[in-house]
């Protein structure tokens, strides 16, 4: 019997599917905890920018509030509209999520974790899959029978058909760079060139920065669910469960489109500075470490001063984990027999934190920007992102064509092109100021001849 | 064994759904059923190893199926739809076209069938080790023996989208 039970299991160990099926139900069972977590940052962020506290009362400096959150939500009476169209407004939510879920597919945290490897379309397979996810917005928005949902939807559709287009252009240029589709080749070749592509195509990465905010229906650009307008856009009629489906997908869309520009501009899982080896390259691996176990000491310091025990224990547990972190990222620099687990371990670490940053900077935004006018919004997508990313494209194309076959070099070319785009970009902003010029003149003349 | 379990899934997923999309009697409902069946056409690329093709047809269809959405929600009116009568009565002419169109098809799978070599129903999936990367395949094939009609083929929807503009636009 345990013979059998040993053969099975050697068969389902040496099956190329088994390891990509566990990463699949470890990033499926983590992420809503992810999110959560993202959330709680999201609100302390918040509140710091506002001189406020956040959430303080669940756990230590709110840290266990996402699980009070989650079991709220998962309580909630679940209410369906009367003339709702009911199959679909199951539908909708679940079709968002999955979409989100699978997009992280192809996504490569570190060069170990990823569960489709070698599929050879990666960049495109992750933009195609999270663009389904519209599918649930509009679904959810039509089906809940009510003016603000419908209104959400149609907005989020016209949303993303304007901001795909200068997104996906931008990817383009990336992607000229890197000369292939595979993430795994995007990041080695990142390696290779010995710079990150954001240095290279800096236009290119602030297109894509703009776009994926509007496609992930972020303010400054959150016209879908502005609740000044639209009370919650599309997700207006949900709530409970269903709602937090939504409200995962969102988080999901901003971990993709924040893995899509690391992997493309930002390096991947490379280190800064990767090409630096010998004694340099090791100070710089123990930076993260050294710092975690600083942010574990800290939090030791703190734990006897929190007001009650089950609040101090929490300190105490996050303090371990940090030093667990820490303990994994230190090991194989200091220890021989553990440097095979370095790219892994220190890849995975400096892929994380560089979505992370990028999350930060969507939430940064968040707060500083105030909510776009539709048709502003719009004005934004076709006259001034679209133009420049196509120029952009094309002044890439120029750059690496000089390089190739002339041998100018690469930085040089690219930095002429570059040039080119920002005096193009300068004339649109130039005539656009001038057609608000004239709007306002208009208006303030009709004003005074009524 | 897998390739063949995935390819009927994924076929009888595409028939099935087509089947539905053009019985429901909500243009919505039909419009959900066609993403569906491409959505598994879809899959079947996949199960063919050719991932470009896969990925390219859900951009492009899930695209094209956003903007027919929003046509059915903003310009039918779905109450007054819903009450027409769904079927036209040409029962007989429409069903000796679909026999025709069957057993025209019937024929070509079997013909193919007869080729020497795979056919075309059992086409054993090659491994994907020794097919070149997909997208470059695509694309040498587009911009060397087929590049001349890839440029006519671009210049005419170019020539229609200028014309769709040209006359949605109220004064030119």
């Amino acid at each position: 019997m345990m013979n059998h039970l040993y053969e099975l299991l050697k068969i389902v160990l040496a099956s190329p599917y088994t390891l990509p099926v566990i990463y699949g139900i470890v990033i499926v069972a983590v992420l809503p905890l992810v999110a959560g977590y993202v959330v709680l940052v999201e609100r302390k962020v918040m509140a710091d920018m506002q001189a406020r506290l956040g959430p303080m009362r669940v756990g230590p400096h709110g840290l266990l509030q996402p699980i009070a959150d989650a079991v709220k939500l998962l309580l909630k009476e679940d209410i369906i509209p009367e003339k709702a169209d009911v199959w679909i407004f199951w539908l909708a939510p679940i079709v968002s999520m999955t979409a989100g879920m699978l997009a992280l597919a192809p996504v490569g945290i570190g060069p170990a974790f990823q569960i489709a490897k070698d599929i050879d379309v990666g960049i495109l397979f992750i933009a195609g899959i999270s663009s389904l996810g519209i599918f649930g917005i509009v679904l959810g928005g039509w089906a809940s029978n009510s003016h603000y949902s419908l209104m959400g939807a149609l907005r989020s559709a016209a949303q993303l058909v304007s901001y795909e287009t200068a997104a996906g252009m931008a990817l383009v240029s990336g992607l000229l760079l890197g000369g292939s589709l595979q993430i795994r080749t995007l990041v080695e070749e990142q390696a290779k060139q010995g710079v990150w592509f954001v240095a290279l195509a800096p236009i290119a990465f602030f297109i894509y920065l703009v776009a994926s905010i509007a496609e992930t229906n972020r303010a400054p650009f959150d016209l879908p669910e502005a609740e000044s307008e639209l009370v919650a856009g599309y997700m207006t009629e949900y709530s409970g469960f269903r709602w937090s489906l939504y409200f995962l997908a969102e988080y999901a869309n901003m971990m993709v489109v924040g893995s899509v520009a690391t992997t493309i501009f930002l390096g991947g899982w490379l280190r800064p500075f990767s090409s630096v080896g010998g004694a340099a390259g090791r100070a710089i691996d123990t930076v993260p470490g050294a710092l975690l176990l600083g942010v574990a000491a800290y939090c030791l310091y703190r734990a006897p001063k929190q007001p009650v025990t089950v609040q101090k224990l929490v300190m105490v547990a996050v303090a371990g984990l940090c030093a667990a972190v820490a303990a994994a990222l230190l090991a194989p620099v200091f220890v021989a027999q553990a440097l095979w687990m370095k790219p892994a371990i220190h890849g995975a670490f400096w892929f994380l934190l560089k979505v992370g940053g990028y999350i930060y900077l969507f939430m940064w935004l968040r707060f500083t920007l105030p909510r776009y006018r539709f048709d502003q919004l719009m004005r934004l997508g076709w006259y001034f992102l679209i133009p420049v990313s196509i120029v952009n494209v094309m002044g890439i194309g120029i750059a690496l064509v000089l390089h190739w076959e002339r041998g100018m070099h690469l930085a040089l070319a690219l930095g002429l092109t570059t040039l080119m785009t920002l005096v193009v970009a300068g004339f649109l902003v130039r005539a656009e100021l001038k057609r608000e010029e004239q709007l306002r003149q208009a208006a303030t003349g009709d004003a005074y001849a009524g | 064994m897998l390739d063949k379990v995935i390819f009927y899934f994924f076929a009888a997923i595409a028939v099935g759904s087509a089947l539905l999309m053009i019985t429901r009697k909500s243009a919505v409902h039909s419009a959900i059923f066609l993403t569906t069946t491409l959505l598994a056409t879809a899959g079947i690329f996949l199960q063919l190893r050719a991932e470009f093709l896969f990925i390219v047809q859900i951009i492009l269809y899930v695209g094209g199926i956003m903007v027919l959405f929003i046509f059915v929600i903003m310009l039918v009116n779905l109450d007054v739809a819903a009450q027409q009568i769904q079927y036209s009565r040409q029962k007989w002419v429409a069903l000796a076209l679909s026999l025709a169109l069957a057993g025209w098809v019937g024929t070509m799978i079997w013909q193919a069938g007869q080729l020497p070599g795979q056919g075309l129903l059992v086409r054993g999936a090659a491994a994907a080790e020794t097919l070149p990367p997909n997208a470059e395949a695509v694309a040498q094939s587009l911009f060397g023996p087929y590049m001349l009609s890839f440029e006519i083929a671009s210049l005419l929807l170019l020539v229609a989208m200028i014309g769709a503009v040209v006359m949605a636009k109220k004064k030119v």
